[in-house]
């Protein structure tokens, strides 16, 4: 009887360390809340080792003049001052932003057209769901390549098609303009179903019986629309737009390869400093800080500005 | 909006032919470019050179795919895909799924700090620290091999895998581990002999989406290797640009062979795969 004993004077510790605020104590002393701990731990351990730790190593280095092979010395704010005077870094940073609001925009707006249109049931749901995932499955560099070679002068289709259709008036690979608005039509074709799909996961989850009550006290469309649905959806369509966002705004796989490493954007920036261009390694630095930065404050914005609900509790 | 084809008569049919219309230009957008690459990769060099019209007509042959296949670059860089994403599913999925049962299921006090630090990674811009993990491989040595891709890889599926594993694991019935632990189980045998046989099904679309994941990878790839023998195919198939200059068709053909495999593992796990994507996103 001695263990129950020793259980029983420990558990009247641990009150007594309740009592006095030990919540230390409280969350060790308690062996599920302990084996939760140690559970979460090695997780834990490999994210902040990994990406938290690069990410204040980076900050140091971009305060220093240092190369990738030797550290060097405190600079101060010298190389962001460098980084904002440099026209490639203010191209990739303009190309990145019009990347960003363009893409997500327009699968957004497709995207709700689409999962509103498809949440039904109908005939032949599989076929569109496949389609849906299809372009999702692709890697982004491989469906690069491929948009690429349906771009090539003279012979690629999609080159052909729009010559002959007076849309385009010189080869789309080498012109930057074009460029960026393929990128952009590109990511749309790529990303859209899974925003389709996100989306039409949120509208199941609108009960039936509130548009049935919203048509007999007689709201139309538009107002069944505007009043339930998207007040309903919001959540959804924070989280999916705010996703999008973020990955569209590191975008570096679909510029440095449809573009044949032509396009700039901030991610092409700082992977130039660290494998193409020694002198640039400390601005990439810098960049990688900016890049950062930015992105912390967009989700910012979407978590204070529009109210983006961050607890996962039920 | 269920309102349009539930009505009778005219207007329902049009409405249901238009709906129908809509549906078939969306899933041929959709299909296109691997279609008209495939069509590509199976034509001649001079038939492809000639114009598109000319490809679409022309007689299939199969050169383009042996090109690609005695190409010694390209079967090393497949298997070096199919080891860096396979090492990553297997590291993810054993520390992800500890992890998602812990959030899932025990009580502890810290438990939205974690999922907010978790949810967090997902929205890291990885290329903010490739500059200094150039650095730190290459001072512990292992810049230029498989770890190089494998670490970075776990830690941006690890957030993924964390995800999709909770909300798999709250759906199961809580009922069956009480009972477990009431015939004297403790919480780790309740784990490993109840929980995760019955999780099975989603952890293993779990192992599929982050299996794709780390398929697809370029950056990290791309940054920390330099040689053929570690390229994995992400590498490669952009390289066949200046490999096959103008040979399209070997170019087409790289990518087709790279895409079919996962388009197919997609196809076939479909409703698993919609389930798992979306799970995270609308209950968050």
């Amino acid at each position: 009887m001695t263990s129950s004993d020793r259980e029983n004077v420990s558990s009247v510790r641990s009150a007594e360390k309740k009592r006095r605020g030990g919540w230390f104590r409280e969350e060790f002393g308690n062996p599920e809340r302990r084996l939760a701990y140690y559970m979460i731990l090695p997780s834990l351990v490999i994210i902040l080792l990994i990406a938290f730790f690069p990410i204040m190593y980076s900050v140091v280095l971009s305060f220093t003049d240092s190369t990738v092979t030797a550290f060097g010395s405190f600079v101060g704010i010298e190389n962001y001052v460098e980084m904002f005077q440099n026209p490639d870094f203010l191209v990739g940073l303009l190309n990145t932003v019009i990347f960003t609001v363009g893409s997500v925009t327009l699968e957004f707006v497709i995207g709700l057209g689409i999962a509103l249109a498809i949440n039904r049931a109908f005939r032949g749901r599989g076929l569109v769901r496949a389609a849906v995932l299809v372009p999702w499955a692709f890697p982004t560099v491989i469906s690069a390549v491929m948009w690429r070679l349906m771009c090539q002068d003279q012979i690629g289709i999609i080159d052909v098609v729009a010559n002959k259709l007076g849309i385009i008036s010189e080869p789309i690979l080498s012109d930057n303009t074009l460029l960026l608005i393929s990128c952009i039509l590109i990511d749309t074709w790529k990303t859209t179903p899974f925003m389709a799909l996100l989306l039409l996961a949120g509208l199941q989850t609108i009960p039936g019986e509130v548009y049935e009550a919203a048509r007999v006290d007689g709201a139309n469309v538009m107002q069944r629309f505007f009043r339930i649905t998207l007040p309903l959806l919001k959540g959804t369509i924070l989280v999916a737009v705010l996703f999008r966002t973020l990955d569209a705004y590191r975008v570096y796989d679909l510029f440095w390869v449809f573009s044949g490493q032509q396009l700039d954007s901030l991610s092409t920036f700082v992977f130039t400093g660290v494998r193409i261009s020694q002198l640039l390694f400390a601005q990439g630095n810098a960049a990688s800080v900016f890049v950062f930065v930015t992105s912390f404050l967009i989700a910012l914005i979407f978590i204070k500005v529009f109210g983006m609900q961050t607890s996962t509790e039920e | 909006m269920a309102s349009a084809t539930t009505t009778k008569g005219g207007w329902g049919s049009l409405n249901a032919i238009l709906f129908y219309i809509f549906l078939v230009l969306f899933v041929l957008v959709s299909l296109f470019p691997l279609l008209w690459v495939f069509r590509m990769s199976t034509v001649t060099k001079s038939d492809l050179l000639t114009s598109p019209s000319v490809t679409l007509t022309a007689s299939p042959v199969g050169t383009s795919y042996s090109t690609v296949f005695s190409n010694p670059d390209f079967i090393q860089a497949l298997q070096n895909s199919v080891i860096i994403a396979g090492t990553t599913t297997v590291i993810c999925l054993f520390f992800g799924s500890i992890c998602a049962y812990s959030i899932a299921r025990l009580r502890f006090r810290f438990k939205n700090s974690v999922m907010t630090l978790i949810l967090a990674i997902s929205f890291f811009p990885a290329v903010a620290i490739i500059a200094p993990l150039f650095i730190q491989f290459t001072a512990v040595g292992i810049i230029n091999t498989y770890w190089a891709m494998i670490i970075p890889d776990v830690v941006f599926a690890l957030p993924l895998t964390i995800w999709i594993l909770v909300a798999f694991f709250r759906e199961l019935p809580r009922d069956l581990e009480e009972a477990a632990k009431v015939d004297g189980a403790t919480t780790l045998q309740a784990f490993r002999k109840v929980i995760v046989p019955l999780a099975a099904p989603g952890v293993f679309t779990t192992a599929i989406l982050t299996f794709i994941f780390a398929w697809n990878e370029f950056l990290f790839a791309n940054t920390f290797t330099f040689d053929a023998a570690h390229y994995p195919v992400t590498v490669v198939i952009p390289n066949f640009a200046t490999t096959y200059t103008t040979d399209y068709g070997a170019q087409a053909a790289g990518a087709v062979v790279v895409t079919v495999p996962l388009v197919i593992l997609v196809l076939i796990f479909q409703r698993r795969i919609v389930s798992g994507l979306t799970a995270g996103a609308v209950k968050g």
